[in-house]
């Protein structure tokens, strides 16, 4: 008798028990646990999500992506394109009660050009008059630097050249907003939520470790009745087949990393309803170490790029809707056409091969594919490694390393051929092109063409749309039809899974911007 | 019965000159394990540092700057020597250091939150695997080469065999999925910790049935069990009193590597049920150079098997009269 009831209460109690939390509206994976909270420090999508739920910058993005105002209700853009003097809202109070002034946006920013900082993300701010060199120690007068509050609710940015989609990068997490004087009473601590003044329409309530990210309804937000949901619980987890478990089971709402959909279970997810995947800012590519003797015939790399069958890894591979990629900027950049690129030609490549002086691989070292560790990365470079043997007869080793080895190789040009990969910061051509200018850290190639630096030097000082357009295009065709320093592979696809009937506020976007402030229930 | 010996002989001491040689025994083996920590200690710091690539690397290249103001914050510009004795002093002062990858957190704050959950786990799984092991493993061996044994033993040799990554996925599918009777992952109350600490155990309950089995026969095969038998006790009795506290020996002295490995967390039953614990501090700390968070890891750990071990002793004089370290 005692044993059956015994077991009959611990039913009772798991079952009671296998329930969400209780007095939380919303719950989603959020990808890993966030390296950080604090808007100048954070590097990664996911913190930088979680950044733009708590703090509000001078513009935000709606759901579909679009510049809605956030802090600042608009603003003037002088002729030559260069000063920017925004106006900001009076009713904006941080969640302690203090005004949210043009003041704070100027320490702010500040605080992150600041090379004692030591913000990672401080170069999206080199836009702005003379912060290169304030951030680098070269320029100590910070007067000198094209930020200024002109008063409480006025504040004036001068950039050292016209920048059209600046307007877009105000609302970047590296942009926002923090409040200095609790930075200055707690130090590194003030994110911890006991902590944290913040001015976005969440706050922090609650933050464990490896766990989840509990965010609270701000009630002092100028737009608080808007936001639908009075908490939101972001999971941490570092495991995409854990979280799809518990989104199956009903425990998460949305999943909005989209490295945590297991890539095993693409094939039969894309064809679900409640997969929602998109083209985004981000190209999958290949460097090739232009350092290296065999690799400076562009004739080599030309026939390596045609021998690539994109089309094969996007359909056998990676399989979640991603598109093969003949360009490094990727499409649904407005007013951006980029050039042709070049497509999938075995023959052209092995006659390529043979104008090097290597006729059906003859004479070719051996060369090898650095990659980090993922069964992605492993999967297309054995591709690879089999494309090349069967269309040029080379022989390729792969050379796996982990992260730390691969990134400093890379940083070394102490390879053959590297994957790659890049998610741009901004819809405009720059955020990609600009990587490959002659001697930026993340060139990576030893790649360097004058014509290319000149082009994208004169498009970003004309004002003129389509001839900008026109010039970023011309240096893109150096890029992955002349030069070819590069291998694009593929454009990398944002993933959601949601159910669409159920969940308002949330659209795919190019940005894979999806503020929780918008999200509701549909009836 | 064996705990109310120890705590006379440690406190009081049978007599004076046994009390002295405790307190010499014990005070040998405190400053062994801190030069072994010490050692340990100066072994990771120094192959973390060492090993290529900075803590600090991105797929997006950080400025020289910016990295070199890092370096200078987390006290990791100096010559190596420099690094390791500032190091040094900071934990002597109980201060392990900031992470380098959870920025802002501090590695005692980190452990502190993470530890009590994978020790929470890790200390059901023990007691669930020694209990599975005495009990499996006495029963196969009482009923030696029976159908019994045999079938004890192969359910052992399964629970051996099939890795966690296997065993997970489909208590998982059935208890959390077809059934829905307890949660996939997540962490919150008693329910969450039912599968991980069901996944954990059950290997080394197998491993421990396995081990108690051989060290049971042997004992079972002594004299002093016959001349037991033939006193005419009965066979609970000579079971209990006498065969269980020298067949469990082998079993205490696995218990202490075994209890700090599982109280320390395992990385793959932590991902798969979502347990915010350290299992993956070590291997992740390591990947991401995050020299602190290893370091504090590690002196965890240690510490936990020096002082672990350290009590297995001690329980074994207790149990095994032959046994002298004083």
């Amino acid at each position: 008798m005692f044993f059956r009831n015994f077991i009959f209460l611990i039913f009772i109690f798991v079952i009671g028990c296998n329930q969400r939390p209780a007095g939380v509206d919303f719950i989603f994976v959020n990808g890993d646990e966030p390296q950080s909270l604090d808007p100048a420090i954070i590097s990664g999508q996911l913190d930088m999500r979680m950044a733009k739920a708590l703090f509000e910058g001078l513009y935000t993005y709606g759901p579909d992506a679009s510049i809605k105002p956030g802090i600042a209700t608009h603003h003037d853009l002088s002729e030559d394109g260069l000063t920017y003097t925004f106006y900001l809202r009076s009713d904006a109070t941080w969640s302690n009660g203090d005004k949210v002034t043009a003041y704070d946006f100027e320490k702010s920013w500040r605080r992150v050009l600041e090379p004692t900082t030591a913000s990672k993300y401080s170069e999206i701010m080199y836009f702005i008059h003379n912060a290169e060199a304030y951030n680098k120690g070269e320029l100590f007068d910070f007067k000198k630097v094209g930020i200024e509050a002109l008063n409480e609710l006025t504040f004036q940015v001068t950039l050292h050249s016209p920048a059209a989609y600046f307007q877009g990068l105000t609302a970047f997490a590296t942009y926002l907003p923090v409040h200095l004087s609790t930075i200055k009473k707690y130090g590194d601590a003030w994110i911890k939520p006991e902590h944290m003044v913040s001015n976005g329409p969440y706050l922090l309530e609650d933050w464990r470790i490896k766990d989840r990210i509990r965010l609270k309804k701000n009630p002092n937000y100028w737009n608080a009745e808007s936001v639908k949901f009075n908490r939101i619980d972001a999971l941490a987890t570092s495991s995409a087949s854990t979280a799809f478990n518990l989104y199956e089971t009903g425990q998460v709402d949305l999943i909005l990393d989209k490295t945590m959909i297991p890539g095993m279970l693409m094939g039969e997810l894309s064809e679900r309803e409640d997969m929602h995947s998109y083209i985004y800012l981000g190209t999958y590519f290949f460097r090739m170490n232009m350092t290296r003797p065999f690799l400076q015939d562009s004739k080599v790399r030309k026939a390596l790029a045609l021998s690539v069958d994109k089309e094969k890894i996007v359909n056998k591979i990676t399989r979640g809707g991603e598109q093969p990629a003949r360009t490094f900027c990727t499409p649904g950049i407005n007013k951006y056409q980029p050039p042709e690129g070049l497509g999938f030609d075995p023959e052209a490549a092995s006659k390529l091969m043979s104008e090097a002086g290597y006729p059906n691989g003859e004479g070719f070292p051996r060369i090898s594919i650095l990659y980090n560790k993922s069964e992605l990365n492993q999967q297309i470079a054995v591709e690879l490694q089999a494309m090349w043997k069967e269309h040029l007869n080379i022989d390729i080793d792969l050379r796996l390393q982990e992260w730390a080895t691969y990134l400093r190789s890379m940083d070394n040009l102490d390879y053959d051929i590297a994957r790659s990969s890049w998610i741009g910061d901004y819809v405009d051509p720059n955020t990609f092109l600009d990587c490959f200018v002659t001697g930026r850290g993340n060139n990576r190639t030893g790649w360097s063409n004058p014509r290319y630096d000149a082009l994208l030097e004169q498009a970003n000082l004309n004002l003129d749309p389509v001839q900008r357009a026109e010039l970023l295009k011309d240096a893109e065709r150096i890029l992955v039809e002349e030069d070819m320093p590069i291998i694009p592979v593929y454009h990398v696809a944002g993933k959601l899974l949601y159910r669409k009937n159920k969940l308002g506020g949330i659209q795919p976007n190019v940005l894979a911007e999806h503020p929780l402030q918008y999200l509701y229930w549909k009836e | 019965m064996f705990w109310q010996n120890i705590h006379c002989s440690i406190c009081i001491g049978k007599n004076k000159g046994e009390g002295s040689k405790v307190f010499v025994y014990f005070l040998k083996r405190l400053v062994q394990s801190i030069i072994v920590l010490l050692f340990v200690v100066t072994a990771t710091f120094l192959l973390m540092r060492i090993a290529p690539g900075s803590p600090f690397a991105a797929e997006r290249k950080i400025p020289a700057k910016v990295e070199a103001a890092l370096m200078k914050k987390y006290n990791l510009d100096g010559s190596l020597v420099d690094q390791y004795t500032s190091y040094l002093a900071n934990l002597l002062k109980g201060n392990f250091g900031d992470s380098l990858k959870y920025e802002g957190r501090t590695v005692l704050e980190i452990l502190a939150q993470a530890f009590p959950k994978s020790a929470l786990v890790g200390g059901f799984s023990l007691v669930i695997a020694l209990l599975l092991g005495i009990v499996l493993g006495s029963y196969a061996a009482i009923h030696h080469n029976e159908l019994l044994d045999r079938l004890a033993m192969l359910l052992a040799l399964l629970g051996i065999c099939l890795p966690v990554f296997v065993i997970a996925p489909l208590l998982i599918l059935i208890f959390a999925m077809q059934w829905n009777f307890l949660p996939v992952a997540g962490w919150g109350n008693l329910s969450h910790i039912i599968l991980p600490v069901v996944c954990l155990s059950l290997p080394y309950g197998a491993y421990c049935a396995r081990l108690m089995r051989t060290s049971m026969l042997d004992v079972l095969g002594q004299d002093f069990i016959r001349t037991a038998h033939a006193k005419g006790l009965s066979a609970q009795v000579v079971l209990y009193k006498h065969a269980l506290r020298y067949a469990i020996l082998p079993l205490v002295n696995y218990t202490g590597p075994l209890a700090a490995h599982l109280f320390t967390g395992s990385m793959i039953i932590e991902e798969i049920f979502k347990v915010p614990g350290m299992g993956s501090f070590f291997v992740n700390g390591v990947l991401n150079r995050d020299v602190f968070l290893v370091g504090g890891s590690v002196i965890v750990y240690c510490a936990l098997l020096l002082t672990l071990n350290f009590v297995v002793d001690i329980i074994n004089v207790y149990l095994d009269r032959r046994i002298q370290l004083w």
